[in-house]
C-alpha cells in the first residue's frame, strides 16, 4: 500500500504545494512505521483532549468514525468513545436524565416532552488519560499501561482478560472485545497522533467540539483553551489527573 | 524438603528469565514494543492535509464559507483507501439531503447557536444543494 | 436495552466478574477459616477441638488446591495467567495473589500437614507394598527417620510454621478483601473495612464448614459425635459471628449515615436488585437466624440432641449466608453504574465457560479432593497413639 502511495506520488510528479504542518503529517503517513518517522519523539508530547461541551450538537459523528477507525465492535455496548445527552430539571440537579442510546452512533432523535424549564445538553466521552490511572494501576501483568507521551495504551498480546481494569475505571472507558478476549479502550488513536495526524474523533468533528492537545507543545491551543474557559473534568473527587478538558461541564454530569 | 523448595525457586529464577520478553521493562512496566503495536494499525480516515494535497481548489472555496472549519471527512466518510490510492478508489459521493440533516436538523437540545433547521418544515424534499453550496453554504 | 434501569453507560452493560468470582472468595475464606481453626487447638492447645485438627487442616489444603480455578477459567486468556508471577506490576492488588496464595499453599498448608502426618506416612510406608508402598515413600520424601528426636524436631517446626500460618491466612483473606475493597470507582466495594469483614466472614464459614463436615464424617463413620467439641466450635462459630455481624452493620450504618452521593442508588439497590439476595438471605437467614440458634445454645443448656440439630442448621444458613455476602459483594456490586443512574441486571449462563455448571463442578471438586485426602492421610484412627506422642512431648 505504501509502494503504491509512493509511486503514485512519484509518477504524477505533482508539485505538492503544502503548509509545513500538513507536510510533515503526510511524511509521517508515508513513512509506514511510525517509530521510523524522524519527527515523532514520544517524550517530545504530552496528549490530553479538550472538549467544548457548549459547541457539540450530538452528530454521532464521532462516535461512528472512532469504530470505522479503530474497528471497534459495532455493538450498542461496545464503545471507546460515546456521546450522552444530559437533560436536567433545574430546580432537581440531583436527578438529571440521561440517555446514550447506541453510544450516540446514530445521533439523537427528538425527545418527545420538550419542556422549555429543562437544560439540555451534549457530553462527549472518552478515556480521559489520566495521569494516575486506576486502571494503570490494577493491571496485575503490565498490560496496560501509560505511554511515555501520556497516553494509556493496552498491550493485547500481553492482556490475561482479568476485567479489573474495568472494575477500576471510574469513567466506564474499558470494555472486553469479544473477538480477542482482551480488554479495549480509546488509544487517542495512537497510530495517528504518532503520525501526526489528529484522532479520529477530532478529524471528523464538525464543530470543533472535541480537540486533540499537545499539553508539552507550546503553541498547542489547548493552553489558550485552559486559560481563557472555566474548565473541569469528569469526576474530579476520583483525583485520577483526567487529562479531557470539558469547557461548560455541568455539575449535574457523572 | 528444603531441597525440594530450592528446586522450586531455582525453576522459578530460571523460567522467569526464559519467559519474560526481552524488551519488557524498557519503558516502565510494560512492553515497549507494545507501544509500536499500537502505532502500527492502518489509517482509515487520511486527515485533512492528505485531502487538500491534491483538492486544494475545494479546500479553497470551503475557506471562505461557514464550513471552513468541517474537515473533509466529516461529510464524505473515511477515505484513506482512496488517498493511497487515488485512482484506483473512488468515493461515493455524500447523498446531499440526508448527510446535511445528520447535523442541521433541529433540536432543543442543540446550542442555539447552531444554524438549524426542521427538515420537514424548511424543504419537505430533494437535496439541499438545489439552494445551498455544500460545500460554502450561505444562509439566505 | 433489555435489563437495564435508568442511565448506564454503555459499556456496562455487561458484568465483568460472574459467578466464578463469587466462589473465589468463598473457597479462599474457607481455606482461612478451616487453617485459623485448625492453628487454635495447635498453638493455645485447646484440646477440646483436637478431633477436628487434621480434617481442617486436610479441608483447607482441599480448597486452597482449587482455590485458583474459578480465577483461571474465567480469564480471557487462561495461558497467559504465569505472566502473574512472571512480571507482577507490584502496584497492583491482585498481582500479589500468586505470591501470597503460593507462600501459604507450600511453606504453610503442604509443610505443615507434612510435618504432622510425616510420622503416619512412614508408618504406611513401612506396612505398605506395591504401587502404595512407593506412593508414601515419595510422600515421606523416602526418610523414614522417625526417631524420638526427629518427631520432637517436627513438632517444634510445625509449632513455629502454625504461628507463621496464623497471620498468613489474615493476610490470605485480608488481601482478598483488599482487591474489592481498594477499587475507588466502586463505593459498593471501597471501603477499609473490606478486608476485615472478608476475614471474619472467612473465619465463620470456615468454623462452620468444618463444624459441618466433622458432623458429616462421624455419621459416615458411624462413630458418636464428641460432644465437647462441637460445643466448643459452635462457641468460637458464635463469637466470630458477632464480631463479623457487628463489623458488617457498622459499615451499614456508616453508609446509611453518611449517605454519600452513591447512596442513593446504592439503597435502592439493596431495596430492589439485592433485596432478596442481601436482606433476605445474607441479613436474616444467614446472620440473624443461626446467631439467635447458636445464642440459645450458649443460654439455654439444651439436649444434646437438640444442640446437634441447632448447630447443624446454624452451620448450613450460615454457609448460604457467608456464600450470599460474597455473591452480593461481587455481582451487587456491578449491578449499578459508576453514574450512579442505573442498574443492570446479572445474567447467569449456565453450560459456558463462566457459567453455573462450571461453578457447581468447582464447589463440589474440594470434596471429592478431600475424600481423597481422608483416604490417603486419614486424619482419625491413630486417635491415642497422636495423642499420647502430643503429651508425651
Amino acid at each position: 500500500m505504501d509502494q503504491d502511495r509512493r509511486t503514485f506520488l512519484g509518477q504524477t510528479g505533482k508539485l505538492l504545494v503544502l503548509t509545513a504542518s500538513a507536510a510533515i503529517a503526510w511524511e509521517h503517513v508515508l513513512a509506514g512505521r511510525p517509530e521510523d518517522a524522524p519527527n515523532y519523539r514520544s517524550t517530545d508530547h504530552w496528549w490530553g483532549m479538550s472538549i467544548d461541551i457548549e459547541k457539540c450538537i450530538g452528530c454521532g459523528t464521532c462516535v461512528r468514525a472512532c469504530k470505522t477507525e479503530n474497528d471497534v465492535p459495532r455493538e450498542e455496548f461496545m464503545f471507546r468513545t460515546w456521546v450522552e445527552r444530559y437533560v436536567v430539571d433545574p430546580a432537581d440537579r440531583d436527578h438529571p436524565q440521561v440517555d446514550s442510546r447506541n453510544g450516540g452512533y446514530d445521533g439523537f432523535h427528538e425527545r418527545e416532552v420538550l419542556d422549555p424549564n429543562l437544560k439540555m445538553f451534549f457530553v462527549p466521552k472518552l478515556c480521559n488519560h489520566c495521569t494516575h490511572s486506576p486502571c494503570v494501576q490494577v493491571c496485575p501483568v503490565g498490560a496496560t499501561f501509560e505511554s511515555p507521551d501520556g497516553v494509556v495504551l493496552v498491550d493485547t498480546a500481553y492482556c490475561l482478560g482479568c476485567r479489573y481494569c474495568v472494575q477500576a475505571c471510574p469513567y466506564g472507558c474499558r470494555f472486553i472485545d469479544p473477538r480477542t478476549e482482551t480488554v479495549d479502550k480509546c488509544t487517542l488513536c495512537y497510530h495517528r497522533i504518532t503520525r501526526g495526524l489528529t484522532t479520529a474523533c477530532s478529524e471528523t468533528c464538525p464543530t470543533g467540539t472535541r480537540v486533540l492537545a499537545d499539553l508539552k507543545d507550546p503553541k498547542d491551543p489547548i493552553h489558550a483553551f485552559l486559560r481563557e474557559h472555566m474548565v473541569q473534568v469528569l469526576k474530579p473527587q476520583m483525583a485520577t489527573g483526567s487529562r479531557v478538558f470539558y469547557n461548560g461541564l455541568d455539575g449535574s454530569v457523572r | 524438603m528444603a531441597g525440594l523448595f530450592a528446586v522450586g525457586i531455582t525453576a522459578f529464577v530460571v523460567l522467569r528469565w526464559l519467559m519474560v520478553p526481552a524488551d519488557f521493562g524498557a519503558l516502565g512496566h510494560y512492553r515497549a514494543s507494545a507501544l509500536t503495536d499500537n502505532m502500527d494499525r492502518p489509517l482509515v480516515f487520511a486527515g485533512q492535509a492528505a485531502c487538500v494535497e491534491c483538492h486544494a481548489d475545494v479546500a479553497e472555496v470551503r475557506a471562505k464559507g461557514r464550513h471552513a472549519r468541517v474537515s473533509c471527512e466529516s461529510c464524505h466518510g473515511a477515505l484513506a483507501v482512496h488517498a493511497s490510492n487515488p485512482a484506483g478508489v473512488k468515493p461515493v459521493r455524500p447523498d446531499p439531503r440526508r448527510t446535511c440533516i445528520v447535523c442541521h436538523t433541529a433540536s432543543i437540545s442543540k446550542p442555539t447557536s447552531f444554524p438549524q433547521v426542521v427538515p420537514a418544515a424548511h424543504a419537505p424534499e430533494g437535496s439541499c444543494a438545489a439552494c445551498h453550496v455544500v460545500h460554502n453554504p450561505k444562509i439566505s | 436495552m433489555p435489563g437495564v434501569e435508568g442511565f448506564i453507560y454503555p459499556n456496562e452493560l455487561e458484568l465483568q466478574w460472574s459467578v466464578l468470582i463469587v466462589l473465589y472468595p468463598f473457597i479462599t475464606g474457607l481455606v482461612a477459616g478451616a487453617f485459623i481453626l485448625a492453628s487454635l487447638e495447635r498453638v493455645f492447645n485447646v484440646e477440646a477441638v483436637k478431633p477436628t485438627y487434621r480434617l481442617a487442616l486436610l479441608t483447607a489444603l482441599a480448597f486452597l488446591l482449587v482455590a485458583p480455578l474459578p480465577l483461571q477459567l474465567h480469564l480471557g486468556h487462561p495461558e497467559r495467567s504465569l505472566e502473574m508471577y512472571l512480571t507482577p506490576h507490584t502496584q497492583s492488588a491482585m498481582a500479589m495473589f500468586g505470591f501470597v496464595y503460593l507462600w501459604y499453599l507450600m511453606v504453610v498448608l503442604v509443610l505443615e500437614i507434612w510435618l504432622d502426618y510425616r510420622r503416619d506416612i512412614v508408618l504406611k510406608w513401612r506396612a505398605s507394598t506395591g504401587l502404595s508402598k512407593h506412593l508414601y515413600g515419595a510422600m515421606a520424601l523416602w526418610s523414614d527417620n522417625i526417631s524420638e528426636s526427629a518427631l520432637k524436631l517436627d513438632d517444634r517446626i510445625g509449632r513455629a510454621l502454625t504461628v507463621i500460618g496464623i497471620p498468613s491466612a489474615f493476610l490470605l483473606h485480608g488481601y482478598v478483601g483488599f482487591i474489592f475493597g481498594s477499587i475507588k470507582a466502586n463505593p459498593w466495594w471501597s471501603t477499609p473495612l473490606m478486608p476485615i469483614v472478608f476475614l471474619f466472614s472467612a473465619i465463620v464459614s470456615g468454623i462452620a464448614c468444618i463444624l459441618l463436615l466433622y458432623f458429616v464424617t462421624c455419621w459416615l463413620r458411624r462413630v458418636p459425635v464428641d460432644m465437647a467439641c462441637v460445643d466448643t466450635i459452635a462457641t468460637y462459630l458464635f463469637y466470630a459471628f458477632l464480631v463479623d455481624f457487628a463489623l458488617e452493620m457498622l459499615d451499614l450504618i456508616h453508609r446509611l449515615y453518611e449517605a454519600d452521593e452513591s447512596f442513593r442508588a446504592l439503597d435502592f439497590m439493596v431495596k430492589t436488585r439485592l433485596f432478596t439476595s442481601q436482606i433476605v438471605v445474607q441479613i436474616l437467614l444467614g446472620t440473624l437466624v443461626p446467631l439467635v440458634m447458636l445464642a440459645v445454645t450458649q443460654l439455654v443448656s439444651l439436649r444434646e440432641r437438640t444442640r446437634r440439630v441447632l448447630y447443624v442448621l446454624a452451620g448450613s444458613l450460615t454457609m448460604i449466608g457467608i456464600f450470599a455476602m460474597r455473591w452480593n459483594v461481587v455481582i451487587g456490586g456491578q449491578l449499578f453504574s459508576k453514574s450512579f443512574l442505573g442498574y443492570t441486571t446479572f445474567k447467569m449462563e449456565f453450560a459456558t465457560r463462566e457459567g453455573l455448571l462450571p461453578a457447581i463442578v468447582l464447589m463440589i471438586l474440594p470434596f471429592v479432593i478431600l475424600w481423597v485426602l481422608i483416604r490417603l492421610l486419614p486424619p482419625w484412627g491413630h486417635g491415642e497413639g497422636d495423642r499420647g506422642r502430643r503429651a508425651g512431648v
